[in-house]
């Protein structure tokens, strides 16, 4: 069967060292935090650069196309904006009012506060899974810009989902509708905890499942806010995920599950923010400053 | 050398092409599989070693952007590839059929393998619906593909074996 080759080491010599290698490979990455070490910075410098200008080539042309269709439309939306401003701007100054009204009580009542500000960073998407099985995508900063493993990513003020490896120009996104993504979450209106998890089984209808949300009381409904809970290990506290779509008891009688409607557009997501707080980050400056 | 530099760079632009540009070109969600052409394409112009190392690199880039285990779709296209260098003693360019044939088994190996190794070992058992869903449209837009890709592919390697005899 060998082929008369011009290197003289036969080829099912050459597939069984290298199956061995990725087996190898594999192992180490499961079992291990290794996750292509240097591998990561060679292909950042072969490839990303590149794929940076596919991608502002891309958006250059899309761009010309939408000013051509948009400039209609953006005129009179401009029309209902300026009357919306008008409205908020009244509307703000009430808020504010009570904000330093609410300040004022909170340090009579001398509570620490309750959120920190997140400090974000801008980020391009520049690619997807190059698979249809699941839903990666590759964001064009990385440790040079400070990004690290587990900071959430947020987009249309809602969650898109988590870092999972870094380069030096690049980071690998996971997200929440991935097939292996499981969030901690709880419904906005009564805390009660729930797990979402992504489910390419539902994503053609463009919803996740929610799963084990306790609700004695019976009161979720149709478009409840479900954000990120306070017991996730690796994600802030109250990001919006997304709305209940429908929910049933499940059989066991005691928990409830259905599906939901993630709050971000996840077919034309092209920039998102990086949150760069990690998690225990803030925790552990929330517990120093006390 | 010249030919490696080639092949490296073909496989660099599929990669990027696949993970950009057809990503925007996608029907219903379901974007065609470049880099299973080009590995199987080289499995039976070149023979069984160019077709298992293309198909590493394919799969191993695949695997430092968007994999989760390191090395599993190197596997994975690697054999692909090396399988399809059995055909290379029967093949003789011009003809399309035995391309499309191979290409199509090839997409169809990779879809069963990826479904197998990350879907049905967490037990998610609607093989069906994966099936119809993912693999065969995946299939179907690949082969409408090869139709295009696979004349380019056969002529660069046609002008590299004409320059290096």
């Amino acid at each position: 069967m060998r082929r008369r080759d011009r290197f003289n080491i036969p080829s099912k010599y050459v597939l069984a060292v290298l199956t061995f290698l990725c087996i190898g490979a594999m192992f180490l990455s499961f079992l291990t935090d290794f996750d292509g070490g240097p591998l990561n910075t060679v292909s950042n410098y072969i490839l990303i650069p590149v794929q940076r200008g596919i991608n502002a080539a891309g958006s250059w042309a899309r761009s010309r196309v939408d000013d051509l269709e948009d400039l209609r439309a953006v005129r009179s939306e401009n029309e209902e904006l300026r009357a919306q401003v008008a409205e908020l701007t009244l509307e703000n100054n009430t808020l504010l009012q009570e904000r330093y009204e609410l300040e004022d009580l909170r340090d009579l009542l001398d509570l620490e506060e309750e959120y920190s500000d997140l400090n974000t960073m801008a980020a391009n998407v520049i690619g997807k899974d190059s698979g249809n099985w699941f839903d990666m995508f590759i964001i064009d900063k990385g440790s040079n810009d400070g990004i690290q493993v587990d900071m959430n990513v947020i987009a249309d003020g809602g969650l898109v989902g988590i870092v999972t490896k870094v380069g030096p120009d690049w980071a690998q996104v996971r997200s929440i509708i991935d097939d292996m993504s499981n969030v901690s979450a709880m419904i906005l209106k009564n805390s009660d905890l729930c797990y979402v998890r992504g489910d390419l089984e539902m994503m053609t209808e463009g919803t996740l499942q929610l799963n084990q949300l306790r609700d004695e009381d019976n009161e979720v409904e149709h478009g409840d806010k479900v954000v990120t809970s306070h017991t996730s290990a690796k994600f802030h506290k109250g990001i919006l995920i997304g709305y209940v779509n429908e929910i049933s008891m499940d059989a066991n009688n005691l928990t409830k599950s259905g599906s939901l409607t993630p709050a971000v557009d996840f077919e034309h997501l092209t920039t998102v923010l990086v949150i760069t707080d990690l998690k225990q980050q803030v925790d552990a400056e929330a517990t120093e400053s006390e | 050398m010249k030919r490696k530099i080639i092949v490296a760079l073909m496989i660099l632009v599929s990669f990027l092409l696949q993970s950009t540009v057809f990503k925007a070109l996608a029907i219903g969600s379901i974007s065609p599989n470049l880099l299973v052409v080009l590995t199987s394409s080289f499995g039976f112009m070149r023979g069984k070693k160019e077709g298992l190392w293309v198909g590493f690199f394919c799969g191993l880039l695949e695997d430092i952007f968007y994999g989760r285990l390191l090395g599993m779709h190197a596997v994975m296209y690697m054999y692909i590839g090396y399988v399809n260098g059995y055909f290379n003693r029967i093949f003789y360019g011009e003809d399309i059929k035995l391309p499309i044939f191979l290409i199509s088994v090839s997409e169809l190996a990779y879809g069963l393998g990826t479904y197998v190794v990350m879907f049905l070992m967490r037990s998610r058992f609607a093989f069906f619906y994966y099936l119809t869903r993912i693999i065969l449209p995946e299939l179907v837009y690949t082969v409408i593909l090869t139709l295009v890709f696979y004349r380019i592919i056969y002529s660069v390697n046609r002008s590299l074996e004409k320059n290096s005899t």
